[in-house]
């Protein structure tokens, strides 16, 4: 419990509403969406404005208490599972969309905004985000930026990092800063903007964002092809972009995520195939005929037993439907399901696939793989049972050498679900000791006291060095 | 990757913080949940918050707990002790609605509405009631609502207050103030009541029909087909409808009969039981099913049809009710059997002749339970679109509750009201004439959100069965 000189304070700036102590609040703020992470924080407080923000941050300081940012607590790394006696700040509350600017393509929201609401204002006015995280319809563009988030789209439009273009933030002392603005130019000192975004709540609280748009692909369709072998899907991505075709989506599901879908979906997906690729297309009509038609010739070359293209947009949803339902499909089979995010260089998908069921079969745990092919954001999931500790211990194990993998193959240990808490042990692994060092300086830089999002991203425990690349 | 270690951390956490699961520090109603809550279903829930865009009470109040994956982690905290199960914790179970919209957004299929029906039977255990209210919530429940005759009884007694001018004057003396705003609001927009039931309104209208027995005596009603006969169907005519729309029931009839099915009316067809199995009164709603099962069973008909959505939607779930008793296997066959009356409407039969009429702008209210649960949403809307002269124009969230949900609006009436104003406002932005419901609760509700927002006179809400047969040939 809060001391109450700090409750007083803290229900001073937010009014009776703003602030949250009891049993039912912090519980059901006690864990986001990753499995088997739980714990209630001290109280909860939903600012509305930045001023409040600035305040509660003031309180905090003086009475040293740690914060915890939430969005939507869609998050996969336990980002915003608070530790005891911490405060969480929800920041649904401040969701407006502040403008669309049609002349400068750009958009200022409040960090709570949803990203589908925002998306689907964004396309109202003709104009497109291509941002596009699965977790869309849940997830807060102030969430996204915190953990720089990918999507399907990420391949042609690159992700959330590639979008913002300022910040309004507020330093842990309470100080409010902004950087960058509506320019596509500015070197005005250390870019503060590209440092906040990815940082998980470890640096600042998001109060503000200028996101950059562009005009909106007028049609797009999408195409299915089908593999007897895990190499000739991965050749095809290569040979794809060496002709240099971008689609906009490059989805891959392996064998074990194909029998799981059709089982679910039905949508006559062949289930000896070893691998599927799910490929999207947009812009002109004319051009992305023509790019799915050489798509296709390709895929045939490097083997596919079948290639099928949309003949209309909608029969296209229902291919991309199949392949978004794979975490649906999955999900049922046991009751845990663990999402992990493992990535490496494009060129090194099939050997990471292959890798990652040797390594399911070492520690016979289940593992699916689906993922972002385009940019070797893989997906391996596990299907396991949290309440088996035994089985939990075998998952992590094989888990923590997929990541020892990704890394020898050149590749990282997430790709877009960011560090948090899940991930901090390893972040040693991808950025070197120097790196963490630095991070660890840049962190004390902006929060002196420690406390934005302490136990996030800097394990006090951290896993042995296994491989050097 | 640190799952594991993470999850015996949370079970520390969790015994630190509430003592340990099913010891005898745990209440009276921690212990009731342990026993009534599946585990697995509140397992599978993996917390993606999919759900939270759906649901009603997540949109008005934005807070975690008020939304589907708040409450599974509550009831999963009460269950394994991570929180004590007070009385905000029964707040919240109270305050879901039911409406289960959080079932289709769901990817993983986690079976919320059988653990809130689970949590509200433990709750109803588990909780220390006053006699007096625990006798008058079994007598209201068991003893009026589920009787058909008493229910009917006691529309006639208010028609006859309606009629007698006794309506007139409790206005007049404002005795009704004695009663909570939102009821005295509600009583106002409720329609004439009548006390006779379909059976007997459509034998006093003269129109065909003939007496059949099924194997155990039981008198059934039979109402041929015109024209060739498509199907045998059972009409279950529901205690609201048949009490307070007892002219959509006839209408459902001659709808059918002129779509080419023979419908057949068992006289010993009881309540559905959907509301004694959502207050928690799981043993009783069982009773129900199996009798209804049974009866509809021996009528030997091809399907059962409900112009209730809820009443459908438990229909429906038979199966899951029945489960593991002697009736599993009637209960089987009822789920597979029943459908609502736009389903059979708009893909099997004849189509219907409709007559033009006056150009119509009309807009569709999901009922919850039909969308979500019987999963129709297309049929009713393809319905309205044959009208000749009719444009239908969707609303915003128009599968979003409208607040009514059963009683809910009696019990919780702030929430039912922030949802009817929202719903007002969006049904006010499409400019239609009519709303278009398939429910009776939300039939209610809806006329009472007019009042409320004084749209009467300009917008009227209507039964999609009302609507269809107004034009009937
Ligand atoms: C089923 C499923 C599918 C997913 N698919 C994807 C996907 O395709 N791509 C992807 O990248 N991710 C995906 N995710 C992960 C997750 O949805 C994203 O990381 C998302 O961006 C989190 O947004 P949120 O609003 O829920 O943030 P939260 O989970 O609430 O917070 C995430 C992090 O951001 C911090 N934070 C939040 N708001 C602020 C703020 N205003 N200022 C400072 N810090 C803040 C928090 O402290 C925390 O560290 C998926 C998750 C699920 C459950
Ligand atoms: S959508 Fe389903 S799995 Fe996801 S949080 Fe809601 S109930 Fe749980
Ligand atoms: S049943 Fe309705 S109100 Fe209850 S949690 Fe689900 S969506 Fe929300």
């Amino acid at each position: 419990m809060l001391e109450e000189p700090v409750r007083r304070r803290l229900m001073d700036i937010l009014g009776p509403q703003g602030f949250r102590d009891d049993e039912q609040t912090r519980v059901s703020y006690s864990y986001d969406a990753t499995p088997a992470y739980r714990t209630k924080p001290a109280g909860v407080v939903f600012p509305e404005a930045t001023w409040q923000v600035s305040e509660i941050m003031k309180v905090c300081s003086e009475y040293r208490i740690p914060v915890v940012t939430r969005g939507a607590g869609s998050n996969l790394c336990a980002g915003t599972v608070p530790g005891e006696g911490e405060l969480v700040m929800v920041m649904t509350r401040m969701n407006r969309l502040l403008e669309i600017d049609c002349e400068n393509l750009t958009a200022t929201v409040q960090p709570g905004l949803n990203t589908k609401a925002f998306h689907e204002e964004v396309e109202r006015a003709g104009l497109f985000y291509p941002p596009d995280p699965s977790s869309m319809v849940i997830c807060t563009l102030g969430g996204n930026i915190a953990l720089g988030s990918g999507g399907l789209r990420g391949l042609k439009y690159g992700t959330t990092k590639d979008y913002v273009l300022g910040l309004e933030a507020v330093l842990p002392n309470g100080d409010v800063i902004r950087t960058g603005g509506k320019l596509v130019k500015d070197v005005a000192g250390y870019d503060l903007t590209r440092l906040l975004v990815g940082s998980g709540g470890t640096l600042a609280i998001i109060t503000e964002a200028t996101l950059r748009l562009v005009p909106k692909p007028p049609f797009r369709l999408s195409m299915v092809a089908v593999y007897g072998d895990l190499y000739g899907a991965a050749r095809s991505v290569s040979s794809i972009i060496a002709a240099r075709i971008i689609p906009c989506t490059l989805e891959f599901m392996d064998q074990a995520t194909i029998r799981v879908v059709e089982d679910f979906a039905r949508v006559g997906l062949p289930a000896d195939a070893k691998a599927i690729l799910a490929i999207e297309q947009d812009g002109e009509e004319e051009q992305v005929r023509r790019d799915l038609n050489l798509i296709s010739y390709i895929c045939r070359n490097e083997g596919a037993l079948e290639v099928r293209v949309a003949e209309r947009p909608e029969e296209g949803e229902k291919i991309m439907a199949a392949r978004r339902s794979a975490l649906a499909a999955l999900s049922r089979l046991r009751p845990t399901t663990i999402l992990e995010d493992a990535t490496v260089p494009r060129s090194k998908i099939a050997d990471m696939v292959l890798a990652i069921q040797r390594i399911a079969r070492k520690y016979d745990v289940q593992i699916c793989t689906f993922g972002h092919a385009g940019d070797g954001n893989l997906h391996p999931t596990a299907l396991t049972d949290a309440r088996d500790a035994e089985e939990m211990q075998r998952v992590e194990r094989a888990f923590e050498e997929i990541f020892e993998e990704a890394i020898r193959l050149g590749g990282t240990i997430t790709g877009e679900h960011g560090v948090g808490q899940v991930k901090a042990p390893y972040l040693e692994w991808k950025a070197g000791a120097a790196g963490v060092e630095l991070m660890k300086r840049i962190k004390q830089a902006f929060d002196p006291l420690g406390l934005l999002n302490p136990g996030k991203m800097f394990a006090e425990t951290r896993k042995r060095v296994v491989v050097r690349r | 990757m640190n799952a594991a270690n993470a999850n015996t951390h949370a079970n520390t956490r969790a015994k630190e913080d509430g003592g340990a699961p099913g010891t005898a520090s745990a209440g009276r109603l921690e212990q009731a949940l342990r026993l009534a809550l599946d585990e697995d279903a509140l397992e599978r829930c993996m917390r993606c918050g999919f759900c939270q865009s759906a649901c009603p009470t997540f949109r008005v109040t934005g807070l975690e707990a008020a939304s589907p994956r708040g409450r599974i982690a509550l009831m999963k905290a009460a269950y394994d002790g991570f929180m004590a199960a007070d009385s905000d914790f029964v707040g919240q179970m109270e305050l879901c609605l039911g409406c289960r919209a959080c079932e289709p957004a769901c990817p993983a299929g986690v079976p919320y509405g059988r653990l809130i029906e689970q949590a509200r039977e433990a709750i109803a255990k588990g909780r220390k009631q006053p006699l007096r209210a625990r006798l008058a919530g079994k007598i209201l429940m068991e003893g009026v609502i589920a009787r058909h005759g008493v229910l009917r009884g006691a529309g006639r007694v208010l028609r006859l207050y309606q009629r007698s001018g006794l309506r007139a004057a409790a206005h007049r003396l404002g005795v009704l103030r004695a009663l909570p705003p939102h009821v005295r609001e509600m009583e106002a927009s409720l329609p004439e009541a009548s006390g006779r039931g379909v059976i007997r309104e459509w034998l006093r209208r003269g129109l065909p029909a003939r007496w059949e027995t099924d194997d155990q005596g039981r008198r059934l009603l039979v109402v041929p087909a015109e024209g060739e006969r498509a199907a045998r169907v059972g009409m279950f005519r529901g205690c609201v409808m048949d009490v307070l729309f007892l002219s959509t029931n006839v209408n459902t009839i001659r709808l059918l009969r002129a779509a080419g099915f023979e419908v057949v009316i068992p006289e010993g067809q009881k309540c559905c039981g959907a509301l004694h199995a959502h207050a928690g009164r799981s043993a009783f709603a069982r009773r129900l099913a199996a009798d209804n099962a049974a009866v509809f069973r021996a009528a030997g008909v091809d399907w059962v049809v409900s112009n209730a959505g809820g009443c459908g939607a438990h229909l429906k779930e038979y199966d899951h009710v029945l489960h593991g008793t002697p009736s599993a296997d009637d209960g089987a066959w009822l789920s597979s059997r029943v459908k609502d009356v736009s389903e059979l409407l708009a893909e099997s039969g004849r189509p219907l002749r409709l007559a033009n009429g006056a150009p119509l702008v009309a807009t569709c209210q999901d009922s919850c339970h039909l969308r979500n649960v019987m999963r129709v949403k297309r049929q009713p809307r393809e319905l309205m679109q044959r009208v000749p002269g009719l444009v239908l124009r969707e609303m915003r969230d128009a599968d979003l509750c409208c607040g009514s949900a059963g009683i809910y609006n009696v019990l919780q009436p702030e929430m039912s009201a922030a949802l009817l104003d929202r719903k007002m406002e969006q049904v006010k932005a499409t400019g239609a004439d009519v709303v278009v419901t398939a429910n009776p609760g939300c039939l209610l509700q809806m006329r009472w959100g007019i009042r409320r927002a004084g749209l009467e006179g300009r917008v009227k809400a209507v039964h999609l069965v009302d609507l269809l047969a107004e034009r009937l040939e």
